[in-house]
């Protein structure tokens, strides 16, 4: 049981830090904002609940996955917020999207 | 494994950060920001759990408080360059004269 638990953490991990290796390389290689807006979402959401919830694993019935989970829940209520008020910002502020009909 | 998530994670700092630093307008600069505060989060539950101190938890959960409120902060500045401005007389974003 130790053992499987062991290896879904692994694989957990693993997943979260393929996902935060590719949010970063597409946050650089994106060509326009409202594009980067896309990796930068895919790092703050499916990278980091992959490794809080592999790290969760490892941490068992106990406190520490209780302040596991609250990080979770907060990060997925704050990062979609942040990424809207972003992109609705830079939409007040007149900056064209490089692909689309404002072109 | 913890060294290794450690180690993805301080590599997408870097990217977070080139990118923070050669984004052409200020939105890029904030959303760089943003991801590589939220990159901080992480990097200290891992540390962490690599050092054997899960204690390192509350550090993170405050620091992504504040990363968000940071965020949403420095966002308000940019679009009307006043921390203090009253907005109350409704949510009216043209973008006429304002040059981000």
């Amino acid at each position: 049981m130790t053992l499987l638990l062991d290896f879904a953490s692994w694989l957990f991990l693993g997943a979260g830090s393929i996902a935060l290796l590719i949010g970063g390389i597409g946050l650089n290689r994106m060509p326009d904002f409202y594009a980067r807006l896309h990796p930068a979402g895919i790092t703050d959401t499916l990278g980091a609940g992959l490794i809080l919830l592999g790290l969760g694993l490892q941490a068992g019935l106990s406190l520490v996955a209780v302040k596991l989970l609250l990080i979770f829940l907060f990060l997925m209520l704050t990062s979609p917020t942040a990424s809207h008020a972003t992109a609705r910002a830079a939409l007040a502020a007149a900056l064209r999207p490089k692909l689309g009909r404002g072109t | 494994m913890f060294a290794m998530a450690t180690i993805a994670v301080l590599l997408t700092m870097a990217l977070a950060l080139a990118r923070a630093c050669i984004g052409p307008s200020i939105f890029d600069r904030i959303l760089a920001v943003n991801t590589f505060g939220t990159k901080t989060v992480l990097l200290i539950a891992v540390l962490g759990f690599l050092s054997g101190r899960p204690e390192f938890l509350d550090i993170s959960l405050v620091y992504a408080l504040i990363n968000f409120i940071g965020t949403v902060a420095v966002l308000k500045y940019v679009k009307y360059r006043d921390l203090a401005l009253l907005t109350t007389e409704g949510g009216d974003d043209s973008p006429a004269g304002k040059s981000g």
